[in-house]
């Protein structure tokens, strides 16, 4: 086995080439062997795309002659200038405001909860609270869908004890709320795992310094545990922020059951997807699709430049 | 496990007035499931005429589970097939390549290393519902949609799995394993399959099950490349039959949507509480990296 191409590429600004060096890139070069395969597949799903709909936004479908033709960066124009993207779009910025707080919040507590030995019967809580992740989204919201419903829901239900209309969850004012509450439901407990994991490998030492400083429950949590789990929170929140800008599931399952709350383009993805399946708007779509996953990277990379200088 | 025990000189006593905050906490985890679980058991006369969270006047869940299965020609049936055919191939084929990958990216230091990382993580940053366009346009050119290729393939990439199996690769396998098994003149192919494959193996597993879970659950992919139903997998199948309650000559089966959903989430919470010791473990070591 030995590589024939070794000599082609070696480093120049190597120091001397002992014969172990020699040994040594080699072996680092069958690397690619493990990681090859991976990166095919990874081409062909990932990037292909992305450098086919980059492709696509450059042009524009014909309404009578069909084919398409090239227009340069109008579809990027009328995409920023379009009232249905921003509307959308600023849906989905209020949902992440309110909702990735309040999940992250009910994680940060579970975690911690569960990590401070205090809890009667941990282990069981874990599993449960991480439970609804294994709950498929369709599942889950038709299941909440349901739920909400008045015909045979708690809502339903509720709604008859209390004798008058209290609650209306597939209504147009609380349905942004109902798909926050089913997506909190849903990723608590994955939040959870993330930082409960974090917790779990602090080492012994920095307890055991809390403590004979003195150091109470909340004093340790807010100066050793939440400092150490830093990079875990950022995670799940970088993941909360990508998620929710993805937002389709939740409201096109719950459209069918509320067709009058939830619109075509109540998120950028739901208007995406029904330019492209429901108006073969396919070029104009995948416009869509490259801002929405451009400002989502930006927006990524700024939470995580902040969140790596806070700790510096 | 003896970390928890021994960490704490104090031992903290444990709280009743915590447990009982998370009680409630679990409640909320738990009656939805609950109301599910209930309803699955009602006929739909009895779904629509009781309460949500009191057993119907008949216990239908065996008949429910039969009708499931034999609505429609037996369809709910091929669409498990369907899903099994999906994670098998699909879950199964992105652990393997996770796993090779991670520790190709780990243990070997080869030249181009930085570009993989930078792709990588650059491409995790794109939602990867905004490549569902271009993807169903591709795959459409090349004649795959309406076929399994169009779930599977692009099923097997799992950038999360290969950044797990990454870090813990890094942790799990020592260098000077690999160099005595190099020098008793092992392949590097056969060390992976001999000596790294069992110490990755929570890992492994820990990849394995969150490749299985984002596969049974997928929705948005098969349902923009399936537009007949013999390929759907058991969520697009559901969410047809929950919309044929509304619209003209409407014939609602929620029983059937319900009961359906219940037969889905069975198997994966059984999976995952047979192999928590796994994927707990898994994890925990994943995170040692951040």
């Amino acid at each position: 086995m030995t590589s024939i191409s070794a000599p082609v590429e070696a480093p120049p600004a190597r120091p001397a080439r002992t014969p172990r060096n020699v040994g040594r890139l080699r072996v680092d070069r069958k690397g690619w062997l493990f990681v090859g395969p991976f990166l095919a597949v990874f081409a062909l799903v990932f990037l292909a795309p992305i450098v086919y709909a980059v492709w696509l936004s450059l042009f524009r479908e014909q309404v009578f002659f069909g084919g398409t033709e090239f227009v340069g960066l109008d579809n990027y124009a009328a995409v920023l200038g379009d009232a249905k993207f921003w509307e959308s779009f600023f849906r989905v910025l209020l949902f992440l405001v309110v909702q990735v707080p309040v999940m992250l919040g009910l994680a940060l507590v579970a975690a911690l909860a569960i990590d401070s030995a205090r809890l009667h019967a941990a282990g069981f809580f874990r599993i449960v609270v991480f439970l609804p992740y294994a709950v498929p989204a369709v599942v889950a919201a038709l299941m909440w869908g349901f739920i909400y419903g008045d015909t045979f829901g708690l809502a339903a239900d509720l709604n008859e004890l209390l004798g008058r209309k209290a609650v209306e969850p597939l209504s147009g004012d609380w349905i942004l709320l109902s798909i926050g509450n089913i997506v909190t439901w849903e990723f608590v407990g994955y939040n959870m795992l993330i930082l409960y994991s974090a917790l779990k490998v602090i080492p012994n030492d920095l307890y055991e310094a809390a403590a004979i400083d003195g150091a109470g429950t909340f004093r340790t949590i807010l100066s050793v545990k939440l400092p150490a789990i830093r990079g875990a929170v950022m995670i799940a929140t970088i993941f909360s922020i990508i998620g929710s800008f993805q937002l389709f599931n939740e409201p096109n399952i719950l459209r069918s059951l509320a067709p009058n709350a939830i619109n075509t383009f109540y998120t950028p993805n739901m208007y995406a997807y029904n330019l492209s399946f429901g108006g073969q708007q396919y070029n104009y779509s995948a416009t869509v699709a490259i801002v929405m996953g451009v400002i989502t990277a930006i927006i990524a990379y700024v939470v995580q430049l902040r969140g790596s200088r806070k700790g510096a | 496990m003896s970390t928890v025990a021994t960490r704490s000189p104090l031992k903290p006593r444990k709280s009743r007035l915590l447990t009982a905050v998370m009680a409630v906490y679990l409640l909320y985890t738990l009656v939805p499931l609950a109301w599910l679980l209930i309803s699955a058991t009602k006929t739909q006369q009895d779904l629509l005429s009781t309460s949500g969270m009191a057993f119907g006047g008949t216990f239908a869940l065996f008949d429910n589970i039969a009708e499931t299965f034999t609505h429609d020609d037996g369809i709910f049936l091929r669409w498990l097939g369907n899903t099994l055919l999906y994670v098998v191939v699909g879950a199964g084929g992105a652990t393997i390549l996770a796993t090779a990958a991670g520790y190709g990216l780990a243990k070997y230091k080869f030249r181009g290393r930085r570009a993989v990382f930078a792709v990588l993580l650059g491409a995790i940053a794109i939602p990867g519902t905004a490549l569902a366009v271009p993807t169903f346009l591709m795959f459409s050119n090349l004649g795959l949609t309406n076929t399994p290729w169009a779930i599977i393939i692009p099923s097997l990439v799992s950038p999360f799995g290969l950044y797990l199996v990454w870090t813990y690769a890094t942790e799990a396998v020592p260098d000077e394993l690999l160099e005595a098994a190099r020098i008793d003149g092992a392949g590097e192919v056969r060390i992976f399959l001999t000596v790294t494959l069992r110490l990755l193996m929570p890992g492994v597993v820990t990849v394995a099950l969150f490749a299985v879970v984002s596969t049974w659950n997928n929705y948005f992919l098969p349902l923009i490349m399936l537009s007949k139903p013999e390929w759907y997998p058991l969520t697009v199948g559901l969410n047809q039959w929950s919309a044929q309650a509304s619209g003209v000559g409407a014939q609602p089966i929620y029983h059937l949507v319900i009961t359906g959903s219940v037969i889905t989430i069975v198997p994966l919470v059984i999976a995952f509480l047979l192999l928590q010791r796994f994927w707990q473990s898994g994890l925990t070591a994943g995170s040692v990296k951040q």
